[in-house]
């Protein structure tokens, strides 16, 4: 078997990620240029751990993207006379390199570092999104009623906390629990709050223009309903909006685990807010409690909530790898991360080069989010 | 203060109760009971083969009567086999007296552990011993190592020094004990040899510098940033207090106000976070152990709920309930007897 030496591996790894590159070169210069103008985002790049952060995050997004340029192999493809293979050697039949090597069933480890990247970038960043969803219809009552609704609210939250989160993942993502209605019910219970969240947004605001709130509501039933039907009934009509079983486990695991932590932040923001001037000025114009939540105290409860979505998504990602380590709720031969990391770590006194590629992949992407978060921080303390 | 404490305590009895309810349904779901069954009798049994097991054994009993025996307030009765009329136990290897008898978590029978083929309790209590040796070597040095650096970064604010322990501690948050552990790994164990990479010694031939670096050090590394940076913010509050200007225009040197007025005050928010670290610990002892096949309470975790062993992978629930709820009681009091602000209201 042929091989390339040390250095042609990394001149051809960069060149692999040409596409990135390109991306990462106009997005970059061209938010350099008009930071003046793009706000929070554009006072990132004041700083050197923001330009870090930023670039770092936006290099996955954009692998994430265009996986299917940069790898050079099917990540599932296995080509039997480079298991095993070290970094740098060359299969004979279509005579491309295994940059990093081949792992234990022969498959390219680069391309599946590539792909990984895929499944880290949309659950991570959705199941956050979903996480602070709750989080916020929930944390907001808390904090601005206080009394009863508050110790209920409170008391679910610490119970779910006081779960260990591996103890969690092993209750909730098994394969027994898919035979039972639980997780169904979870998601449907969870994937109501956006429904509710932003019909409350709009309802709110515009309850006095009969003209728009129809629309916007009618708007968000009809794409809410449908996102809805697809990911918890399976039963989207269209057929775009799908999610396998196992998915949807983790998914819902994941959003448990990490939404009673946006609660309290939010709780805790929102009982410091609520006792601001601009809080009394609505109480006393005769707004709605819940105009006051969402239109009042949300929007002034930004910063710390960006910055803790930032760190949240990462800490995501590290679950999201923890479940993958113990072979649960993800496919044995799914890219991801954490899965690859279990397999190789099983075989490091024979090889080590299958190992390496995931691990830094995943610290790195979390370290970028961190760095990001640290830098928006900064910033917003300087306002 | 007793009064809060009683308060505390019974919140945190009933949010125990709460969360083994719910261990106790999601661990005795329909499909683990008949993997369970299936177990025990052979591959090929029909279904009413398997109901009739589960019947015989009181698997199928109304969901409280079955919590509360396992808690211990309800009476177990003993298996009475009908051809013989001869009480039997479930398993073969525990031995079940064949009275009817109150014996549940509260008189300390946790149970048979179908895995290990013998009692729950032979099982786990060995095991959270060796925890308890990993846990204590984390401790002694995560928080040492952690208070220096959040001490150093937080005690002059914006300095290289700052800026670069910062970022430093940032990246240990970012690493994961399976990141690290395998990182680690790679460096010590196999390019340089100083290091075991597998700590299954440490059970039978006692625990050495060799194979016990790893573990300790993989688990330590990823609270260590989180520590740190906590005690950094506290300290850089205290530092901007009046107290320090008074002191350091009195004349003391920076490094006696620090010691002597600043690290007391900056020490009362690090110690709540060390505490809320248990949960963290948790997961990464479950991680390490696997990693490292360390025979402790994680390995016997993940044992149990991979092979379906419903009574130990309830035990070790309880076990690993209270120690987060126990330390997060030992967090609350802690803070307000350290901090007189809160106590005196």
């Amino acid at each position: 078997m042929e091989h390339i030496g040390g250095f042609q591996i990394f001149l051809g790894v960069l060149a692999r990620f040409w596409p990135v590159w390109l991306a990462l070169a106009i997005v970059m210069g061209a938010s350099f240029v008009y930071k003046k103008k793009l706000g929070l985002y554009g006072q990132l790049f004041d700083s050197g751990v923001g330009i870090v952060g930023v670039g770092i995050c936006f290099f996955w997004l954009f692998t994430a993207m265009f996986a299917g340029t940069i790898a050079p192999f099917n990540p599932l493809a296995q080509i039997p006379i480079m298991k095993d293979a070290m970094p740098g050697a060359i299969d004979a039949a279509s005579g491309q390199v295994y940059l990093f090597g081949g792992d234990k069933l022969a498959r390219d480890v680069f391309s599946r570092m590539v792909y990984g990247s895929q499944i880290v970038l949309i659950i991570a960043p959705a199941a956050t999104a979903f996480a602070l969803m709750v989080g916020i219809t929930l944390g907001l009552p808390a904090g601005y009623y206080g009394g009863r609704i508050d110790s209920v609210l409170s008391f679910l939250a610490n119970l779910v906390l006081a779960f260990p989160v591996i103890l969690l993942f092993y209750l909730l993502v098994t394969p027994g629990i898919m035979e039972t209605p639980i997780p169904y019910g979870m998601a449907g219970l969870f994937f109501l709050f956006p429904i509710i969240f932003f019909s409350a947004l709009f309802y709110t605001r515009f309850k006095n223009r009969p003209d728009r709130v129809y629309i916007q509501i009618g708007l968000t039933l009809l794409i809410g309903g449908w996102i809805y039907a697809g990911l918890v009934f399976n039963a989207d009509p269209l057929g775009i909006v799908s999610i396998k079983p196992n998915q949807l486990n983790i998914f819902v695991a994941v959003v448990f685990a990490s939404s009673p932590g946006v609660f309290r932040i939010v709780r805790g923001l929102v009982m410091d807010i609520k006792t601001r001037d601009y809080v009394a000025a609505a109480q006393t114009r005769g707004e709605s409690p819940w105009y006051i939540m969402l239109w009042e105290i949300l929007p002034n409860a930004r910063g710390p909530l960006i910055v803790d979505a930032c760190l949240r998504i990462g800490y995501t990602t590290i679950l999201l790898g923890t479940l993958g380590y113990f072979g649960l709720g993800l496919a044995p031969e799914s890219p991801d991360w954490g899965t690859a990391i279990k397999d190789a770590s099983r075989l490091l006194r024979s090889f080590i080069h299958p190992a390496l590629p995931p691990t830094i992949a995943l610290m790195s992407f979390v370290l970028g989010l961190n760095l990001l978060a640290d830098a928006l921080r900064e910033q917003s303390m300087k306002d | 203060m007793l009064a809060f404490i009683l308060r505390r305590l019974g919140t945190m009895a009933l949010t125990m109760l709460c969360l083994t309810m719910v261990v106790f349904f999601m661990i005795n779901l329909e499909p683990n009971l008949r993997k369970l069954s299936i177990s025990q009798l052979d591959m090929r049994s029909s279904d009413e083969h398997i109901e009739s097991w589960l019947v015989k054994n009181g698997y199928r009993q109304n969901f409280f009567v079955r919590y509360g025996q396992w808690l211990g307030v309800w009476p177990k009765y003993p298996n009475i086999d009908p051809a013989t009329g001869a009480a039997t136990s479930r398993f073969t290897y525990c031995n079940e007296p064949a009275e009817t008898r109150f014996s549940g978590v509260l008189q300390g029978d946790f149970g048979c552990s179908t895995k290990f083929k013998t009692t729950v309790a032979a099982k786990l209590f060995p095991a959270l011993g060796a925890t308890g040796i990993l846990m204590f070597w984390v401790m002694v040095t995560m928080v040492p190592i952690s208070l220096l650096i959040g001490i150093l970064a937080g005690m002059r604010e914006g300095t290289r020094t700052d800026r670069s322990l910062s970022v430093a501690a940032i990246a240990t948050t970012a690493t994961p004990e399976y990141v690290s552990g395998v990182i680690f790994t790679v460096i010590f164990a196999s390019w340089l040899g100083w290091l075991n990479g597998s700590a299954a010694s440490a059970t039978g031939q006692g625990i050495t510098f060799y194979n016990f670096t790893l573990p300790v050090m993989t688990m330590a590394i990823y609270g260590t940033g989180y520590i740190a940076r906590m005690t950094r913010a506290s300290m850089v509050e205290v530092m901007t207090q009046q107290y320090i200007r008074t002191a350091r225009l009195k004349g003391l040197s920076f490094g006696s106000v620090v010691i002597k007025h600043a690290l007391r005050n900056a020490l009362i928010a690090p110690f709540t976070v060390i505490m809320l670290q248990f949960p963290w610990l948790l997961t990464g002892v479950v991680i390490v152990e696997v990693m490292f096949r360390y025979q402790g309470f994680g390995f016997t975790l993940v044992e149990a709920a991979g092979n379906n062993d419903i009574d130990l992978l309830l035990g070790c629930s309880l076990v690993s309930v209270f120690v987060v709820l126990f330390t997060q009681l030992i967090s609350d009091v802690g803070y307000a007897y350290l901090n007189p602000r809160i106590r005196v209201q």
